[in-house]
């Protein structure tokens, strides 16, 4: 196999506090594919979009990287700065964000930001620039994108806002795209239109995405293989099909069957008590153990056990499917 | 059963016109979008009835409507027996009592500057009643504690501020809770821990919901009655399971595929065509007819009107 296209290792980024120095994201190693998307799933402050913004160098200040590497393509891009970050990020990395009325210019056309981005980081002329721009715009599947290469933003609906975002994000030709919370924002039918284009163009084009969210179903239709983070950490990552169908970390479980689904045909749903701790406030051992219908001595004292550290699947030191005497 | 909310021919029209100089230089004519649209509809009691729909659909305009938040253009409001369009004054301030409104982001919906206790007791208090005690009896009843009582909005989480809404819901002792997306700001941990609230209290207190949401999966959780609505129109009603089990309307199937789905792994769907139209300027005939797999010529004239197939009232020309 060859290399991954993005390979995260050990990724911790603080931010400094007057109360002290707060963990976002808390030791992160993961690796995506050419072709390949994995999902991030998590609750809102697990940590997700701040991983994503860590690999493409959109941290704001305070937050910074301090230990850890992200590599893409085995280049290490978490120390570049400045005009050689901004390279990179466009030419091969897309960035998707959920709201796609803030991610465009409300005062140029689609055309112009589209040539602008390819003009910034091909080497072509305006006019193939403009050819260019059209085919992207037709590849997302706007109709008729050479007449609406002249509209603005605000001439287009939210679904076709989105699919000019995507084109801007892969008008380059990246090798990676970071889509945070891409349809969030959209109605269901509009989703699965944008879903099935992700996928598409992941495809056919041999993309690596990274695709963020915290809607599972989204996640069990579009990803390959899943991580779940919880507290700024990686709690469970692996095939989609297993972390959904038999997950191992009780966190990913719970989530699983707090989601309504009248297959099951339960009158109550089940709920995790509680609520994701503040990042001031981690609880000592395990992040999870305060919720935790499993939760041992041992999680309430030791820190949870980092992915390597176990089977690579479950952060967990009593994983649900197997016997607990084998890992106490 | 006797119907505790009813909607008779219930419209809503807003006047999206340009100001009245522009319209003058530039001849424009005068533009209404019709957010409700001839929509009938009775909600049992101490049932949920659920509202879906995209957006732009109308199901907030008509939860609105019945609160008494925006006034209906035509039609009948009946709350208990009550016409809160042209009826009696009195009685109509007298049945707004019942009702309450539970609004999707518990971060704008509670005053930053006024203590829980205050919050959860204004709904009584303005109306003169005794609060001794009330906030924090409330707050033990949705599952925070009585200390509660004298903290901010801030100091809670969303799930908990969530479950403060509730509880001032729950203050003047309404029959009816009209929930506005009360779930979609919230994670999926959090949002079963509110669902579940909501399913102990309508038992406890025999409360009836009208259940606004876009989430099919929490609709089918909490439902007994669904409607289904598109551009204003209810083009399809059923029973909970009559509903997911065969759904007559093309758009309500054309929801259902495209709804994402836990078992779904790697599922290749052939998305739906098209977008919801512009509301100022609905298709004529069937406002689905430009997304529809079996449109026809009489679905481009003619506005299909409700009929019923067994369980079902369907807006269909073709629904069978």
């Amino acid at each position: 196999m060859s290399d991954p296209v993005l390979s995260v290792r050990d990724l911790v980024v603080e931010i400094p506090t007057r109360r002290g120095v707060l963990r976002p994201v808390d030791g992160v190693s993961y690796d995506i594919a050419a072709g390949e998307i994995l999902g991030v799933v998590g609750e809102s402050g697990a940590g997700k979009s701040m991983t994503g913004n860590a690999v493409i160098g959109l941290l704001d200040r305070p937050a910074r990287i301090t230990s850890g590497e992200i590599l893409l393509t085995g280049q290490p891009i978490h120390r570049l700065q400045g005009e050689a970050l901004r390279r990179l990020r466009g030419r091969r990395m897309g960035m998707i964000f959920q709201d796609p009325l803030t991610s465009l210019n409300p005062l140029l056309t689609v055309g112009d930001q589209l040539t602008e981005t390819i003009l910034e980081h091909l080497d072509v002329s305006p006019a193939e620039a403009r050819e260019r721009a059209v085919a992207a715009l037709d590849e997302v599947g706007i109709p008729a994108a050479r007449q609406r290469i002249g509209s603005y933003p605000h001439e287009f609906s939210g679904g076709m806002r989105q699919r000019v975002v995507i084109a801007l994000a892969l008008c380059a030709e990246p090798e990676l795209v970071i889509a945070d919370e891409p349809t969030t924002a959209l109605d269901v039918s509009v989703q699965a239109q944008i879903v099935a284009l992700l996928k598409r163009l992941c495809r056919e084009r041999g993309v690596a995405v990274m695709l963020v969210t915290h809607d599972m179903g989204v996640i069990a239709e579009a990803a390959d293989r899943v991580a779940v983070m919880y507290a700024g950490r990686l709690a469970e990552l692996g095939p989609v099909r297993d972390v959904v169908t038999a997950a191992r970390h009780p966190y990913t479980a719970g989530l699983m069957a707090s989601t309504p689904d009248a297959s099951r045909g339960q009158r109550r749903l089940r709920q995790i008590p509680g609520a994701m701790p503040r990042l001031d406030a981690l609880p000592v051992g395990c992040a999870f153990h305060p919720r935790c219908d499993r939760a041992e001595p041992r999680c309430r004292q030791t820190p949870g056990p980092t992915l390597s550290a176990c089977d690579g699947r479950a952060a967990c030191w009593f994983p649900l499917g197997q016997p607990k005497e084998v890992l106490a | 059963m006797s119907a505790l909310i009813r909607l008779e021919h219930l419209t809503r029209d807003f006047d999206v016109s340009k100001p009245w100089l522009n319209r003058v230089i530039e001849r424009l004519p005068k533009a209404t979008l019709r957010a409700v649209a001839d929509v009938s509809l009775e909600v049992e009691e101490n049932s949920v009835y659920a509202l879906v729909g995209e957006s732009g659909s109308g199901k907030s305009t008509i939860g609105r409507i019945i609160a008494g938040l925006v006034p209906a253009s035509d039609g009948v409001v009946e709350i208990d027996g009550v016409d809160i369009v042209s009826g009696d004054a009195a009685r109509i301030a007298e049945v707004r009592r019942e009702l309450q409104m539970i609004f999707q982001d518990p971060y704008a919906s509670l005053n930053p500057r006024w203590k829980v206790r205050d919050i959860i007791a204004e709904p009584v208090a303005v109306r003169g009643g005794d609060v001794s005690g009330l906030a924090e009896r409330l707050l033990e009843q949705v599952g925070l504690s009585a200390a509660d009582a004298g903290k901010f909005p801030h100091e809670f989480s969303g799930g908990q501020r969530q479950r403060i809404c509730i509880a001032r819901a729950l203050a003047s002792n309404p029959k009816i809770i009209i929930c506005d997306e009360p779930t979609s700001a919230l994670d999926v941990s959090v949002q079963s821990q509110v669902l579940n609230l909501m399913s102990d209290l309508r038992e406890e207190m025999g409360l009836t919901y009208l259940f606004i949401s876009h989430d099919l999966t929490v609709v089918q959780h909490m439902a007994d009655r669904i409607g289904v609505l598109y551009l204003g129109a209810l083009v399809e009603e059923a029973p909970r399971d009559r509903l997911f089990a065969a759904p007559k309307h093309p758009y309500t199937q054309m929801l259902f595929d495209a709804a994402p789905r836990m078992d779904a792994f790697g599922r290749e769907v052939d998305p739906p065509k098209g977008e919801i139209p512009d509301a100022i300027n609905p298709p004529p005939g069937c406002p689905y007819h430009p997304r529809c797999p079996l449109a026809t010529e009489r679905c481009r004239s003619e506005v299909p009107q409700p009929r019923m197939i067994g369980e079902t009232r369907v807006r269909c020309h073709h629904a069978e």
